[in-house]
């Protein structure tokens, strides 16, 4: 066994689904996620608007409001630790004596392994998130170093100027000036408010950051020197990192692996390379004719046609075969099967079914 | 040079404010030749907006003017500016917020129609719509869907309908992709670009992302609190930036590629207020390469090679 396989994977997500429960319709956000990083490792998860990306962060920090939000299956553990896991045989047996066949509309499909309390420990001490909007993510009328001091008083033990000290140093460290900390966050730019945000996350350096497209309410260039910090403060303290975003450029500067998120699954998964120089699926590869080259400016943009499929459906065959232009009927009948190019990439189409894994779906 | 359709002539426009002038947009001078783009770039708060609307006077001008096909708008009345502005439309950013709830489809589009009576006759108007729809890629069966049951990429469309309505000549579009998806964007990108060439539009596209206004502009200037920095057709001011800000940005865009990657330049500190600025370079304080000069004197702009201007007194110095 070599060192890598010995310490637990600081995530890992196994079949999760998640279903948003409405009067009316039930809107499927994610079916089916598979996700793994390793410890140290940055993976990028890409996708369109309603992919189910801000979801998955969302169901690691038992964020997932419910109701509505129901995890009907899957397991998720962080740094080897169970936090959400199946239904045994007689779990199951027992849910469904208490509810008979009515079954309730918010009753879950999974058992939480860990009470309200140790959730809450967990999160900002080992589990962090960075939310994609920084000017509403800020309490308004606490000044900010207060805000970081919160998150220090309530997961340790230190005095409350203890705390504001170390606050005063995480803001130095994202280069905020200590002095500062007194201020409001309206006193401060879009760019410093999002360094705040990522201090207050970073308070208690925790093993795994899960940033929600921590950059995109932002200008490019204040983008490049966010990327740049938090590249840094990564390195710095080996933290795991889930980077959510829907920009092909940001991935390639910030993530080791990648995975392709759509309609609530992953479709493609592979390192940098694999991904960027060896694309699979036809999402992916349609995801990279629709941006713009900067290489050549008459070169016309190829868009993918259509739109997201409407997320209350559940798909029998491939989600994406109405927007591809290699569907064939099969796409449309059976779900598409697992094809690993190499132990790490991995994509799901019907494309490659001469070569797909005989075993059905192997670990990712 | 062939003719120009829109001409800005030393474009200001100062909002005042409790600490003094915000100047938005300092003395803008460019001009627009008919049936190409001008792309406007630059960060959030640097006036690239107001600008747009203050070439429509949709924001009254400071001072200076605007001369639409030759004619100064500038003085023109509420009525004649109301018949010009037929001819001058707006795609804005928000598809989101920039239609009325309570409108179908139909009826938004058929609003400018009524507004400016271009078709009495409401079964003529009713083709028009028809029309307009197909030109822009809406299918027909939306015609009484309302706005929120529609997603972005399509929202964007009936803007684009509604300011194609009145067949104007000259469309400011004010970052109208950013809202959108990467797969929708290209597609609304498409559509720009194929209606410019069926109907001959001229468009004044802003945006702050610098890819899609490379893809886009014929010539693209890059603004910096309020004023114009650099101003190139695109190919040169990308392969061949001059101004240190604008050579900042291009360095910043992420590369969706593993391969010929930029190495980033990180500028230090945050815009400058843009109340009152003291007559120096106002990206001085951020500039790697300022010297006292350009603390003392502003810089303006000059031709640093045919076709390209740039304002920087250390590029002024180099040549």
């Amino acid at each position: 066994m070599t060192e890598k396989e010995k310490t637990p994977p600081a995530l890992w997500i196994r079949d999760l689904s998640v279903e948003f429960r409405g009067r009316n319709s039930t809107v499927y956000a994610l079916s089916g996620l598979n996700l793994k990083i390793n410890k140290g490792e940055t993976l990028g998860l890409v996708g369109e608007t309603g992919a189910g990306k801000t979801t998955a962060g969302l169901s690691v920090l038992g964020l997932v409001a419910s109701p509505p939000g129901v995890i009907t299956g899957g397991s998720i553990s962080v740094a080897g630790k169970e936090i959400i896991a199946p239904l045994t045989g007689d779990e199951a047996e027992l849910v469904r004596k208490r509810w008979g066949e009515k079954k309730h509309r918010f009753d879950p499909g999974v058992k939480r392994c860990v009470s309200e309390e140790e959730m809450m420990e967990m999160r900002g001490r080992h589990v962090s998130m960075i939310f994609q909007d920084p000017m509403t993510s800020l309490n308004p009328v606490i000044t900010v170093e207060k805000q970081i001091s919160e998150v220090i008083s309530k997961h340790t033990d230190v005095s409350g100027s203890e705390a504001l000290r170390r606050a005063g140093d995480m803001l130095e460290l994202v280069g905020i000036p200590r002095s500062r900390g007194k201020e409001y966050p309206h006193q401060f730019s879009g760019g410093m408010k999002q360094r705040v945000v990522i201090a207050m996350a970073l308070a208690l350096s925790p093993e795994l950051l899960i940033a929600d497209e921590p950059t995109t309410a932002l200008d490019v260039t204040i983008q490049a020197q966010v990327l740049d910090m938090m590249k840094k403060l990564r390195d710095e303290n080996r933290t795991s990192m889930l980077m959510i975003t829907h920009d092909l450029g940001i991935v390639a500067d910030i993530c080791d692996r990648v995975s392709v998120i759509y309609a609530g699954r992953v479709v493609e998964h592979g390192t940098l390379s694999d991904v960027f120089d060896h694309t699979l699926h036809p999402y992916t590869k349609g995801l990279f004719a629709s941006l713009p080259d900067l290489e050549n400016r008459e070169t016309r943009l190829k868009p993918i046609r259509g739109l997201m499929p409407d997320p209350s459906i559940r798909y029998t065959g491939c989600p994406f075969a109405d927007r591809c232009d290699e569907a064939s009927e099969v796409c449309r009948k059976e779900a598409p099967p697992v094809y690993h190019r190499t132990e790490d990439h991995m994509t799901v189409c019907h494309l490659y079914r001469d070569k797909a894994d005989k075993k059905g779906m192997r670990e990712t | 040079m062939s003719e120009s359709l829109l001409r800005a002539d030393h474009l200001k426009k100062y909002f005042r404010s409790g600490k003094g002038n915000v100047h938005a947009v300092d003395d803008v001078s460019f001009s627009i030749e008919k049936g190409k783009t001008l792309g406007v770039v630059g960060e959030s708060g640097c006036g690239k907006s107001t600008l747009g609307r203050t070439v429509l006077r949709l924001e009254e001008p400071t001072s200076g003017n605007v001369y639409f096909n030759g004619e100064d708008i500038s003085g023109f009345g509420r009525r004649r500016m109301w018949e010009m502005r037929q001819k001058m439309q707006m795609i804005f950013q928000d598809p989101f917020s920039s239609l009325n709830p309570r409108m179908t489809v139909s009826e938004a589009i058929e609003d400018p129609l009524i507004l400016y009576r271009l078709c009495p006759d409401r079964e003529k108007r009713a083709k028009r719509i028809a029309e307009l729809m197909d030109t822009v890629g809406l299918a027909q069966r939306l015609t009484n869907t309302y706005p929120h049951e529609l997603d972005g990429g399509r929202r964007q469309r009936i803007g684009i309908a509604r300011a194609l309505a009145l067949n104007p000549e000259f469309i400011v579009c004010d970052e109208p992709v950013s809202a959108l998806d990467v797969s929708i964007q290209a597609q609304i990108l498409n559509l720009l670009q194929d209606l410019q060439k069926e109907l001959n539009l001229t468009y004044m596209f802003i945006t702050h992302d610098l890819s899609v206004v490379y893809h886009i502009s014929d010539e693209i200037m890059v603004m910096y609190l309020g004023q114009v920095v650099e101003k190139a057709p695109s190919e040169i001011l990308f392969a061949n930036p001059l101004h240190p800000y604008t050579k900042a940005l291009l360095s910043a865009i992420p590369v969706p590629s593993l391969h010929n990657r930029r190495t980033r330049m990180i500028m230090k500190g945050e815009i400058t207020s843009p109340i009152d600025p003291p007559a120096e370079c106002r990206f001085a304080k951020r500039c790697g390469q300022a010297c006292d000069r350009c603390f003392r004197e502003e810089p303006h702009l000059f031709e640093a090679e045919p076709g390209h201007f740039v304002s920087c007194h250390a590029v002024e110095k180099g040549l």
